[in-house]
């Protein structure tokens, strides 16, 4: 019995994904209708607290140095959050991801800097290893059923086709690639799996999916039909967050219900913290790795 | 606090790999560090680390090459803790087949080689082995007064780390292993001692707060 529970390993990692912009968190839908729900770090030590496995920061206006910069949240985050932290946005250059790291992050997420210069890829992976560099493709679907990559946020064409595009960029030496669907990104209306499983299938290294979550259900359909091995969330632990710490600040007139009057596009996001989703999924087989949330600040 | 008669933990900066995280990890236990790459700052240490991420085979020129392996070689011999991380656990072992054959630092008597096809009962898993995993010590009852101490004494068994690897060390002596982990149907050594030199697979600077117990557990071995 002993040694059956210690040949199995975590299968699935939770990502709480953190899109910023002018120094503050921020969602929209489709990538695009950007709302402000606060301030990053508030969000990350909450995250970190109740068992997120990693953290993806994604700049989604590219504004990488000066006051309130991302690299300027990273390096408040890294010194009170000690999980992996995956940096993404606007960064092109050798000397970005060096910054990038020194900052605090562990791993580079990188879309644009790639498609325009495949051959970054190789060069950033030689420099800092395979495992720090993430490749980030977003992809569309197209009618004819194959997904066509996109870079800034979804707006730019590539002519890729993802899947091909995923394989391409591992053979270059990216070690994990993360797959965001345009189509589902802040809707809520789960994984696009297809997608998800495919890319899953293509290459030889971790794939993240993300876009789209907002139940255990959907968490669980990733791990179970599209067979990644991370998914990234947004909006389905941003939007609780931001609910939960209002009624426990009695702000009446706060950015919830500033939020709340403007969209009801939150209400599909039902109120499930990190701790719970991730226990469900272990009752469900699915085992991740869990955190008693007490212990998660050191004493 | 500062440990060793007030000299800080050496950081070992060979150009490869993030150090910052392992000083700050360092920072929130109260242990001062300094990220050096002068071998004469090595030796005059109170305890080194050495991390790393990256590709054994240039880590290892580069240290030769500077004159840091002869400094951790002596910084071990005057009897003072060297903690490998990652790569740097891989660079303590004797040698590695990763892309060629490379010599190691010879610390710990083994050798690293390829994580080799892991799978489970679904299938072939991926490479590399990325992610939290449990970390089962070898003999975890036997505490006794004449049980060596090492970092991962607070730890308990079967504690979640953060791993982030391709290749595995195979250490030639079994007393020398202190945890192994199983990814799928592969079980690997991922801590290992030899007196006064750990080494762990897994970077305990990402692992939470139960990675952060290792490191203050360094501290309070240096104020004995």
């Amino acid at each position: 019995m002993a040694t059956e529970n210690k040949s199995r390993h975590p299968k699935l990692r939770i990502i709480p994904r953190l899109d910023i912009k002018g120094g503050n968190l921020v969602k929209g839908i489709h990538l695009e209708g950007l709302r402000v729900l606060g301030e990053p770090s508030r969000f990350a030590r909450h995250y970190y607290e109740e068992g997120a496995d990693e953290l993806l920061y994604i700049d989604i206006v590219a504004s990488l140095y000066g006051r309130n910069s991302l690299l300027d949240i990273i390096e408040r985050t890294a010194r009170e959050v000690f999980i992996p932290i995956t940096v993404g946005g606007g960064l092109r250059s050798i000397d970005d991801i060096g910054n990038a790291l020194r900052a605090g992050a562990d791993k580079i997420a990188i879309n644009t800097a790639a498609v325009l210069r495949p051959e970054f890829i190789r060069e950033a992976s030689q420099k800092f290893g395979a495992s720090t560099i993430v490749l980030s493709i977003e992809a569309m679907k197209l009618p004819d059923g194959t997904y066509e990559a996109y870079t800034d946020n979804g707006r730019e064409k590539t002519g890729f086709d993802a899947c091909q595009w995923a394989v391409r960029g591992v053979e270059l030496g990216a070690g994990e690639v993360l797959i965001t669907s345009v189509d589902r990104e802040g809707t809520g209306l789960g994984f696009d799996l297809e997608l998800s499983r495919r890319i899953a299938e293509s290459v030889p290294v971790p794939v993240i999916a993300g876009g789209g979550a907002a139940s255990v259900e959907h968490v669980k359909e990733a791990a179970l039909c599209a067979h990644v091995q991370a998914v990234a969330v947004a909006s389905m632990l941003h939007y609780p967050f931001v609910r939960r710490s209002n009624e426990s600040d009695g702000l009446s007139n706060s950015l919830e219900n500033r939020f709340e009057r403007t969209a009801t596009i939150s209400s599909k996001f039902r109120d499930i913290g990190l701790s719970t989703l991730k226990r469900q999924l272990a009752e469900d087989g699915i085992l991740c790795r869990q955190v008693p949330v007490a212990e998660a600040v050191l004493q | 606090m500062t440990a060793g008669n007030g000299r800080p933990v050496a950081i070992v900066d060979y150009g490869l790999g993030n150090l910052h995280n392992v000083g700050r990890a360092c920072e929130a236990v109260g242990l001062a560090t300094k990220i050096t790459s002068s071998p004469e700052e090595v030796r005059c240490s109170a305890a080194a680390i050495l991390p790393g991420v990256g590709a054994f085979g240039d880590a290892i020129s580069t240290l030769n090459a500077s004159g840091l392996s002869q400094a951790l070689r002596e910084l071990v011999d005057s009897g003072k803790p060297l903690f490998g991380i990652c790569l740097g656990f891989q660079l303590l072992m004797t040698e590695s087949s990763e892309f060629g054959h490379h010599r190691g630092l010879d610390i710990i008597a083994g050798t690293v080689t390829g994580l080799n096809a892991p799978r489970d009962d679904e299938g072939p898993l991926k490479v590399p082995h990325v992610g939290w995993n449990r970390i089962w010590k070898t003999n975890p009852y036997a505490m006794s007064d004449s049980r060596p101490q090492t970092l991962l004494d607070p730890i308990a068994d079967g504690e979640y780390m953060y791993f982030v690897h391709s290749f595995v060390v195979v250490p030639s002596q079994a007393n020398t292993i202190v945890s192994t982990t199983h990814y799928g149907d592969v079980e690997f050594c991922s801590s290992a001692r030899r007196g006064n030199v750990f080494g762990c697979q897994y970077h305990p600077e990402r692992s939470g707060v139960e990675g952060l117990k290792m490191y203050a557990q360094l501290a309070r071995s240096l104020q004995q």
